[in-house]
C-alpha cells in the first residue's frame, strides 16, 4: 500500500520494483496462456487402453489408484464366435464344459455363460465382479477371436493426470483419447 | 497386433495349452501370418433363433458440463476469498469457504482437478506439442496465480483443499524456529523444479504421484501414501500447514507471485499502533516486525558485503549447479518408462528365456525386442532432453538457494507489523489480534487502542531484532 510515514525512500522504490515485477509476471503468465490457449482442447481427454497393444500382464487389476480397478473386461459380441469351448471362459483342459467354478478361468466368476442355440453360447461380463485381471483376455486373444479385451471404464476412472497403470504398462497401451470417443472398441469392420 | 508380436510368447506358452485343437490352430495362426485381432478365427455365428447381439456398454465419463461447474466454482471461490480477506476481513467467512472447498474440490472432486498438479500439465504442454491440454487445467493453473499477483495467496487461504484441510485441523500451533523455517522454505522450490523437469520430459508427474492428501480425499490409495497423508494431517494439528509451507510446489509459485502483489494482506484495518499484540498470532510464522529506519553502519556494512559476495559468486555457482544437474540426468532419466525399458533391454544380464507364466517385466522386454531400434532411438532422444532439463534444474536449485540468502541479507522495508507477502496465506487469523480491528468491529471502545509510540520508529525494543529475517 502507499507508504504511511514520511521519508520512506526504499519503500516507494520497492513499490516501483514490485509493480515492475507484477507487470513482468503478468506478461509471463499471459505469454504461457497465449501459447497454450489454441493448443488446448475444449475437449478433455481421458485414458484408454489400446487393445492392440495390451499384453494382458495383469497389472490393470493391481496398479489402479482405485481399490477396485477402473479397468474391466469388455466384450465385442459381434466378434465373438459364441464358442462352446470358450478359451476366455474355460481353464485349459477343463474337466467339463460347464459352469463349474473349477472350470472357469476368471478368478471371480465374472463371466456369465448363457446357452443361445446349439452349439452357441453367449458370454457376458458382470462388471461388478470383474477385477480387470485380463486372464480371460489372454485366453480369448490367444486362441479365440479376441473379442474379450480390457478397457478403462470411464464412469469409474478418475482420469488422473498420470494414469498409475499406464506408467507401468509393459505394452505401453495407455493413451489419451478425446472424451467424445472415450473407448477404443474392437469391431468386426 | 500381428504375427511377430504374438509369436514371441507363443512357443513356451503353448506347452500349457496342449489341446490338440488349439495347437493346430496356433500353427495355422503362426504360419498364416494374418492379423490376430479382430480376425474371426471362429466365424461369428448366424443364429437361427434370430438372437440379437447385445451391445457393448460404453458408460460415459463425468459429464463435460461438470467441467464448467469446476471452473465456475474455482473462480467464484477465488473471488469470494479475496472479498473475505481484503474487504470483509472475516476469519469466519474464510473457515466457511475452506469447508466448502475441502468438500467440493477435496472430497467430491477427489483432489483432481487441482491447481498444484496443473503446473506439470502446463509444462508438458509447453514442451510437447502433441499433448492436448484441457482448458480446465489451464484455468486452474493461471487463475490463482493472477489473483495472487493482485491480492496475495487467497487461493491458499480458502480455495485449495490441501490448504483448507491443514488449516482446519490446526488446533495447537507450535512455532517452527526461524532458521528451520527458512531452510525448509527452499524445499517447495526444489520440488517445483524437479516436478517441472520430470513433467517437461514427459517422464512422470511426481507432484501428483507423491501428493499426500489426494489418497485421503479418495479414501483409497497405496498404504504408503495413505500413511504419509495421515502423518501430514497429524503434523498439521501442531505445525501450521506443513505441506503448504515446506513442500507445495504450487505454493512456491504463489509465494513468488504474492511478493509482487498489488494489495497485501493487512493485519490492521487502518493503522498499526505497534502494540505487538498480533506478534504471535500467525501460526505460519508470517508476521514480521517493523524495521529500523536508520540502520547503523556496523549492521549494514557486513550485510552489504555479504550481498556483494553472493552476487559475485552467483554465476560460478549457477554453472556448477547446472553441470551437476546435467550429470544427474542419466540416473534421473530412468524415471521415464521408455528409458528404463531401453536400459533393461541393453543390460547384458537380462534374462534370455521367457518365464512361464510371463511376467509384466518379461512382456515388456519382449516388446523391447520387437522394435529395439525404435525404442533405443526414443530413449536416446528422451535422455538428450533430460540433459537440458538437468542443466536447468541444477541452475534453478542454485538460484533458489542464492535468492534465499540474498533475501536474508536485504534490509526489510517495513514500518509496521506486517505479514510477509510471500509467506502469508491470508488465513485471516491475525486480524482479530489487532485492537484496531476489534474497535472497527465494535468489540472494543475506541479508547482501548493503545497509543502509537513516538515518531522514533524502531527505537523501541523492536530494534534489536531487525536483522532477524
Ligand atoms: S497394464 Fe497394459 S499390458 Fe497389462 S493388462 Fe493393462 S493394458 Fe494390458
Ligand atoms: S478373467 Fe479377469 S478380466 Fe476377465 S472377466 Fe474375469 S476378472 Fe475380468
Ligand atoms: S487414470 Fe487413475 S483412476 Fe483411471 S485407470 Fe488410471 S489410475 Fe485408475
Ligand atoms: S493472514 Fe495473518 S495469520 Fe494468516 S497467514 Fe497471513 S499473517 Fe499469518
Amino acid at each position: 500500500m502507499t507508504p504511511r510515514s514520511p521519508g520512506e525512500g526504499p519503500v516507494s522504490r520497492r513499490n516501483f520494483l514490485r509493480n515492475g515485477a507484477r507487470v513482468a509476471a503478468l506478461t509471463g503468465v499471459g505469454a504461457v496462456v497465449g501459447t497454450l490457449v489454441h493448443r488446448t482442447s475444449s475437449q478433455t481427454t481421458v485414458w484408454q487402453i489400446d487393445p492392440l497393444k495390451c499384453l494382458r500382464c495383469g497389472r490393470c487389476a493391481t496398479e489402479c489408484v482405485l481399490d477396485q480397478s477402473a479397468v474391466k473386461c469388455v466384450h465385442s459380441y459381434d466378434l465373438c464366435g459364441y464358442c462352446e469351448l470358450c478359451t476366455g471362459y474355460f481353464v485349459p483342459e477343463p474337466n467339463a464344459l460347464n459352469t463349474g467354478a473349477e472350470n472357469q478361468l476368471c478368478p471371480t466368476g465374472a463371466i456369465q455363460r448363457k446357452y443361445i442355440e446349439d452349439p452357441y453360447y453367449e458370454y457376458t461380463i458382470d462388471e461388478a465382479l470383474c477385477i480387470g485381471c485380463g486372464k480371460c483376455v489372454e485366453g480369448c486373444s490367444r486362441f479365440g477371436n479376441g473379442s474379450l479385451y480390457l478397457q478403462v471404464r470411464q464412469h469409474l476412472c478418475l482420469n488422473c493426470s498420470e494414469c498409475a497403470i499406464g506408467r507401468v504398462c509393459p505394452g505401453d497401451a495407455f493413451r489419451r483419447v478425446p472424451v467424445s470417443q472415450p473407448y477404443l472398441l474392437k469391431t468386426s469392420h | 497386433m500381428d504375427l511377430d508380436i504374438e509369436s514371441g510368447v507363443e512357443a513356451p506358452l503353448s506347452k500349457r495349452w496342449l489341446w490338440p485343437a488349439f495347437l493346430a490352430l496356433a500353427i495355422v495362426w503362426v504360419c498364416g501370418g494374418t492379423a490376430a485381432l479382430g480376425e474371426a478365427r471362429f466365424p461369428p455365428p448366424e443364429f437361427e433363433s434370430g438372437h440379437a447381439l447385445p451391445l457393448t456398454a460404453t458408460p460415459s465419463p463425468r459429464s463435460l458440463a461438470m467441467q464448467h461447474v469446476d471452473v465456475a466454482a474455482l473462480v467464484g471461490a477465488l473471488g469470494l476469498a479475496c472479498y473475505l480477506v481484503h474487504r470483509r476481513r472475516s476469519r469466519r467467512g474464510i473457515i466457511a469457504l475452506s469447508l466448502f472447498s475441502l468438500i467440493y474440490f477435496g472430497f467430491y472432486r477427489e483432489g483432481c482437478i487441482c491447481a498444484i498438479g496443473a503446473v506439470q500439465n502446463v509444462a508438458l504442454a509447453l514442451c510437447d506439442a502433441s499433448y492436448a491440454l484441457p482448458m480446465t487445467v489451464l484455468v486452474f493453473f493461471f487463475a490463482p496465480l493472477v489473483v495472487a499477483l493482485f491480492a496475495g495467496r487467497t487461493f491458499c487461504a480458502a480455495v485449495c483443499p490441501h490448504g483448507a484441510l491443514q488449516d482446519l485441523v490446526l488446533i495447537k500451533p507450535v512455532k517452527v524456529p526461524a532458521w528451520l523455517d527458512h531452510a525448509l522454505s527452499v524445499v517447495p522450490f526444489l520440488f517445483l523444479g524437479a516436478g517441472l523437469a520430470f513433467a517437461a520430459t514427459g517422464s512422470a508427474f511426481i507432484i501428483c504421484r507423491y501428493d499426500p492428501f489426494v489418497p485421503l480425499f479418495r479414501l483409497t490409495g497405496s498404504a504408503t501414501l495413505l500413511t504419509l497423508g495421515g502423518l501430514f494431517v497429524l503434523a498439521s494439528l501442531f505445525i501450521g500447514r506443513p505441506y503448504c509451507r515446506f513442500l507445495c510446489p504450487y505454493g512456491a509459485l504463489l509465494r513468488l507471485a504474492a511478493l509482487a502483489s498489488k494489495w497485501r494482506v493487512r493485519i490492521t484495518p487502518d493503522f498499526c499502533t505497534q502494540c505487538r499484540l498480533c506478534e504471535e498470532a500467525c501460526p505460519y510464522g508470517a508476521i514480521r516486525e517493523p524495521a529500523l529506519t536508520s540502520t547503523t553502519p556496523p549492521v549494514l556494512v557486513p550485510a552489504r558485503r555479504r550481498l556483494g559476495r553472493l552476487l559475485l559468486l552467483l554465476p560460478v555457482a549457477l554453472f556448477v549447479g547446472g553441470w551437476v544437474g546435467s550429470k544427474l540426468s542419466v540416473p534421473f532419466s530412468k524415471v521415464h518408462p521408455t528409458v528404463a525399458l531401453a536400459e533393461r533391454y541393453a543390460d547384458p544380464n537380462k534374462p534370455t528365456v521367457m518365464p512361464i507364466p510371463a511376467t509384466p517385466d518379461s512382456l515388456a522386454l519382449g516388446r523391447a525386442e520387437r522394435d529395439a531400434p525404435q525404442l533405443v532411438a526414443a530413449a536416446v532422444d528422451i535422455r538428450r532432453r533430460f540433459v537440458l532439463s538437468g542443466w536447468l534444474f541444477g541452475g534453478w536449485t542454485v538460484l533458489v538457494v542464492f535468492a534465499k540468502l540474498i533475501g536474508l541479507s536485504v534490509r526489510p522495508d517495513r514500518t509496521d507489523f506486517e505479514p510477509d507477502r510471500g509467506a502469508c496465506v491470508a488465513c485471516a487469523r491475525c486480524f482479530m489480534a489487532c485492537p484496531n480491528e476489534r474497535v472497527r468491529l465494535g468489540l472494543l471502545p475506541a479508547s482501548a487502542i493503545p497509543t502509537r509510540p513516538g515518531p522514533g520508529l524502531g527505537t523501541g525494543p523492536t530494534a534489536a531484532g531487525t536483522k532477524r529475517d
